[in-house]
C-alpha cells in the first residue's frame, strides 16, 4: 500500500506542467541523439547531467529518464532507415528492419519498433516496481561462470537459429572474437595485436567503428554497385491509414513482444550482460518459436518487434543493479550513478529502504517518459520516412558523411576513420561472398566479456573446465546453449527422416 | 559573454566532432579557461573507488561551477590502466584532458613496457590518500585476522581473493599478506572495485581488499564484514575494526587519488586546474565525503607532488621486485 502511495506521489510530480515540458524536450532531444550513428544515450546523458544540478532532483531524474528512453527509441531509427545500428543494442533491429525499409515498408518498421519499445518499457517498469528488491539477489548470484555461460548462450542462439550457412556464421564469430582481443589484455595488461606499435590499437577496436564500417560504408558500396544504372529510390510513404494498419498489425505480435520484454528485463538486469545480448536472444527466440522462421531476415515485422521490446526492457532492467547494488551495468547508468552521488543519494542495498521516494519517483518518471517517447516517436515517423525519399545520389553521400563524423566524434582519432574505410571494403567483400555480418559485430561486442569471465572462472577454479557445469545457474545456461547449437541438426535429421517416408512416431 | 555562450552551446550540440576545430583557437596566456569540454580520463573501470570518486569530483565541479566547461568522465581501465596511460602519453600538449590516477600510475608502467614514462606527465593535484580494508562475506564464520589466516591455510592455495588486476594495489596488499603469514592465495582479477565487491557479496570469491567506499553500501546493508584495516590508526568509519599494525603485523598501504595532465600541458592550463582542484578540496561536499568514506584528504600540488610520485614509484618498484613482478 505504501508503495502505491509513493508511486502516485511520483506520478503527480512527473505530471506537473513544468516536468511534462521537460519530458517532451528530453525525449525529443534523446530521440535525435539516439538516431545519429555515433551518438547514443551516453552522450545525451553526459551533456545534460550538468543541467540537473540547477533543477530540483525530481525534475533532474525525469529529464535523465526522458533522454535515456528517447535515445533507446532513436537507436532503431538509423537501424531501419540506413541499416547502420546507432548502438550495439540496435544491431538485431537491422536484420529485418533494413529489408523492410528496402521493400518500402520503412514506416511500418518504425511503427513496429516504437510500439515494441513501448511494450518492452511498460512491462519492464512494472516488473521493476514489483520485484526490484528480490531480484537484486538474483543479480548477485551471477558470477563469472554464469556470465560466460550467458554469453555463450547468446552466441549459440545465433549459430543454431541463424539459418544461414552455419560454417560461415562460425567463421564470422571467430573473426569477431579475434578483433575483440586487439588492445590491452584485461588480466595481464600486455598489448595484443597492435600491429607493431600503432598507438590507435591500444584502446582496442570499438563496436561503433566496426558497425559503421561494415554496415554503413559497406552498404553504400553495395548499393552503388547493385543500382549503378538506375538509381533506385526506396518508395517510402506513410499515410494515416497505414499508421492505423500498422498499429493493428502490432496487435498480432503480443506473444513475441511479451516474451521479448521478460527476456530483455532479466538479461538486462544481470550486471555485465545488458541490452545487446538481450535483443539478440529475443530475436533468436522469436525466430525459433515462429511458424515461418524462413521469413526472418527478409523483412518480417516480428524480427523488428522482438529485439526492440527486449532492448528497451533491458535498459530498464540495467537500472536495477545500479540502484540496488551500486554497480552500473552500462556507461549510461554509470553517469546516472555519478549524478545520484551528487544529489546526496547512496546507490546500494540501502537505497530502497532509506530513499523510497527517490526510487518510486524514478519509476514513475520512467513510465511518463515511456509514454512521451512513444507518442513523439510515432508523430515523427513521417519525417524520418520522408528522409528516405531523397534521391539516392544525395542519400549516399549523406550516409558516408554521417559514417565519418559518427566514427570520428567519439574518439577524435583519424585512426578510427581509416579503420572504418578498411572495414567498409572488407564488409562489402564479405557481403558479396554472402557471409553474415551480424555475428562478426556481435562477437566484437561480447568477446571481451566472454574472455574475461572465462579466464576469471578458470583462475578461481584452479583450471577446472567442468566448473561451468557444476553450478546450477551456469549449468542451465550451458545446457540451453548446447541445445540451441544442436537444434538445427536435429531439425535436419527429422526432416530427412520424414522425407524418406519413414514417418516418425510422434 | 555572448561569445563564450555560443561557443559553449556549439561544443555541446556538435559534441566532440566540432570540438577539435574549436580547440585550435589560440589559448590566451592570461586568464586561460577551457573552451571545450574537459575530458577526465579514469584509469579504472566503472563502479570502483576511482570511478566513483572521479564522478563525485565531476559533480562537485559542475555544481559549484568550478570550471567554465563541462567535465566528461571517460573510463579507460583496460590493462590495469595501461589504456589510460597510453592515451595520455599520445596526447602530449593537450590542455583539455586530465587523468584521475591510482597507484597503478606507478605499477603498470613498471610491470609492462607500454612506452610510457610517468615523469613526463604534468602533475596537477593530489586530492586524498585512500585506505584499504580486508573484507569477507557477512555469512562467513571469519571474525578476526587469525580466523582468516587459518581459513586460508586450510584452503591449501585455493582461497579466492578478488581484486582489480595483478600488479594493482589490492594485489600488492595480497602479496604482503601472503609474505607476512606464509600463505598461498589464488588471486582473481576483475574489471573494477565495484565488480569485486559484488562478487564477494554474491559468494563467488572468499575475500577482498577493497577501499571502504567500494564496500560501504554492502557493509551498511549487513552483507560484508571488515576484518582488518591497513592503516596506521583505526578508521573512524569502522571503530571496531583493528589495524594490522596493532595486531603486530607491519602492513600499511595507501592509495593516492591525484590528477595529472599530459606531457607539456601549457602552464596556464596547469594553473587553471590547480586552482580548480584547490577550490574543490575546500568544498563542503568533499569534506563530508572524505569523512563518510574513510579517506584522508591530503592536498598536494606542483613539484612536491612530482617528488612524491617519484618516491612512490621507487617504493613500488621494490615491492614488485619482491613479488617477482618487475618488467626487466
Amino acid at each position: 500500500m505504501e508503495i502505491l502511495s509513493l508511486l502516485s506521489d511520483g506520478f503527480a510530480a512527473s505530471l506537473s506542467p513544468f516536468n511534462l515540458m521537460i519530458v517532451l524536450i528530453g525525449v525529443t532531444a534523446g530521440l535525435f541523439i539516439g538516431a545519429m550513428p555515433g551518438l547514443g544515450s551516453v552522450n545525451g546523458v553526459a551533456i545534460v547531467l550538468p543541467l540537473t544540478f540547477v533543477v530540483p532532483p525530481s525534475t533532474a531524474i525525469i529529464l535523465l529518464a526522458a533522454i535515456y528512453y528517447g535515445a533507446m527509441y532513436g537507436g532503431a531509427v538509423s537501424s531501419v532507415l540506413l541499416g547502420i545500428p546507432g548502438a550495439s543494442t540496435a544491431v538485431a533491429t537491422t536484420f529485418d528492419g533494413r529489408p523492410m525499409a528496402q521493400q518500402g515498408k520503412a514506416g511500418l518498421a518504425l511503427i513496429a519498433a516504437a510500439v515494441a519499445s513501448f511494450v518492452g518499457g511498460t512491462i519492464s517498469v512494472v516488473l521493476f516496481a514489483l520485484f526490484a528488491v528480490p531480484l537484486a539477489d538474483l543479480a548477485l548470484a551471477f558470477g563469472p561462470a554464469e556470465e560466460f555461460a550467458l554469453v555463450l548462450l547468446a552466441f549459440t542462439t545465433f549459430v543454431g537459429l541463424g539459418g544461414d550457412d552455419i560454417l560461415k556464421t562460425i567463421i564470422m564469430i571467430c573473426l569477431g572474437l579475434v578483433l575483440s582481443t586487439v588492445g590491452l589484455d584485461l588480466i595481464s595488461g600486455q598489448p595484443r595485436l597492435i600491429f607493431g606499435d600503432l598507438p590507435g590499437f591500444y584502446s582496442g577496436i570499438s563496436f561503433l567503428v566496426l558497425a559503421i564500417g561494415v554496415y554503413g560504408v559497406g552498404e553504400v558500396l553495395h548499393t552503388i554497385e547493385s543500382s549503378k544504372s538506375a538509381p533506385l529510390v526506396t518508395p517510402a510513404k506513410l499515410t494515416f491509414r497505414e499508421l492505423g494498419a500498422g498499429l493493428r498489425e502490432m496487435n498480432r505480435l503480443w506473444k513475441t513482444m511479451s516474451f521479448g520484454s521478460f527476456l530483455g528485463f532479466f538479461v538486462g538486469m544481470l550486471p555485465a550482460a545488458g541490452a545487446t545480448p538481450a535483443s539478440l536472444m529475443a530475436y533468436g527466440l522469436a525466430k525459433t518459436t515462429s511458424k515461418s522462421p524462413e521469413t526472418f531476415g527478409k523483412g518480417n515485422i516480428e524480427g523488428v518487434a522482438a529485439p526492440e521490446t527486449a532492448n528497451n526492457a533491458a535498459s530498464t532492467g540495467s537500472l536495477l543493479p545500479m540502484l540496488t547494488l551500486g554497480i552500473p551495468g552500462s556507461p549510461t547508468t554509470a553517469l546516472l550513478l555519478g549524478g545520484m552521488v551528487m544529489w546526496g543519494l547512496m546507490p546500494g542495498p540501502m537505497l530502497f529502504i532509506e530513499q523510497p521516494d527517490f526510487v518510486w519517483g524514478l519509476i514513475s518518471s520512467l513510465y511518463t517518459a515511456n509514454f512521451a517517447a512513444v507518442a513523439i516517436n510515432l508523430a515523427l515517423i513521417p519525417l524520418f520516412v520522408w528522409a528516405l525519399r531523397m534521391p539516392f545520389t544525395v542519400l549516399c553521400a549523406l550516409v558516408l558523411v554521417l559514417c565519418i563524423v559518427g566514427g570520428f566524434a567519439p574518439s577524435q582519432k583519424l585512426h578510427d576513420v581509416w579503420l572504418i574505410a578498411g572495414f567498409g571494403v572488407a564488409g562489402y567483400l564479405l557481403r558479396k561472398a554472402s557471409y553474415p555480418l551480424a555475428p562478426l559485430v556481435l562477437a566484437l561486442v561480447l568477446g571481451p566479456l566472454m574472455e574475461s569471465s572465462f579466464r576469471q572462472t578458470l583462475i578461481a577454479e584452479q583450471g577446472n573446465v567442468l566448473a561451468f557445469f557444476e553450478r546450477p545457474l551456469s549449468a542451465t545456461f550451458m545446457g540451453f546453449a548446447i541445445l540451441f547449437f544442436l537444434l538445427p541438426h536435429l531439425k535436419r535429421v527429422r526432416w530427412r527422416a520424414r522425407k524418406s517416408g519413414v514417418a516418425p512416431a510422434e | 559573454m555572448i561569445h563564450s555562450m555560443t561557443r559553449r552551446a556549439f561544443a555541446a550540440a556538435g559534441a566532440a566532432a566540432l570540438a577539435a576545430s574549436v580547440g585550435l583557437a589560440p589559448a590566451q596566456a592570461e586568464d586561460w579557461a577551457p573552451n571545450k569540454p574537459i575530458e577526465m580520463v579514469i584509469m579504472a573501470g566503472q563502479g570502483g573507488g576511482a570511478d566513483r570518486l572521479a564522478r563525485l569530483f565531476q559533480s562537485i565541479i559542475q555544481k559549484q561551477n568550478l570550471a567554465a566547461m563541462p567535465v566528461l568522465p571517460v573510463n579507460k581501465g583496460g590493462g590495469s590502466g595501461a589504456e589510460a596511460l597510453r592515451y595520455m602519453s599520445d596526447n602530449a600538449g593537450e590542455s583539455h584532458k586530465i587523468m584521475a590516477t591510482l597507484n597503478s600510475y606507478y605499477t603498470t608502467p613498471l610491470r609492462t613496457d607500454i612506452g610510457v614514462d610517468i615523469e613526463e606527465f604534468t602533475p596537477i593535484a593530489r586530492m586524498a590518500l585512500d585506505t584499504f580494508v580486508l573484507w569477507v562475506n557477512a555469512d562467513s564464520e571469519i571474525q578476526t585476522l587469525d580466523d582468516w589466516v587459518a581459513a586460508v591455510r586450510a584452503a591449501g592455495g585455493e582461497w579466492k581473493m578478488g581484486g582489480t588486476g595483478t600488479g594493482q594495489e589490492d594485489s600488492l596488499v595480497t602479496a604482503m599478506l601472503e609474505d607476512t603469514f606464509g600463505i598461498e592465495i589464488t588471486y582473481v582479477p576483475f574489471k573494477g572495485g565495484g565488480d569485486v565487491a559484488k562478487n564477494l557479496v554474491g559468494g563467488h570469491i572468499d575475500s577482498t581488499v577493497n577501499n571502504p567506499s567500494e564496500q560501504m553500501g554492502f557493509y551498511q546493508a549487513g552483507k560484508s564484514r571488515p576484518i582488518v584495516a591497513f592503516t596506521p590508526d583505526r578508521l573512524a568509519a569502522f571503530p571496531d575494526t583493528p589495524t594490522a599494525t596493532e595486531l603486530g603485523h607491519e602492513i600499511v598501504y595507501w592509495m593516492q587519488r591525484s590528477f595529472v595532465g599530459p606531457k607539456d600541458m601549457p602552464a596556464e592550463a596547469v594553473a587553471y586546474y590547480t586552482a580548480m582542484f584547490e577550490a574543490l578540496s575546500q568544498s563542503e561536499e568533499w569534506q563530508t565525503y572524505t569523512q563518510e568514506k574513510a579517506l584522508m584528504a591530503d592536498f598536494l600540488t606542483g613539484d612536491d607532488l612530482q617528488a612524491y610520485f617519484l618516491e612512490e614509484r621507487a617504493k613500488h618498484a621494490q615491492i614488485l621486485e619482491l613479488m617477482g613482478e618487475g618488467s626487466s
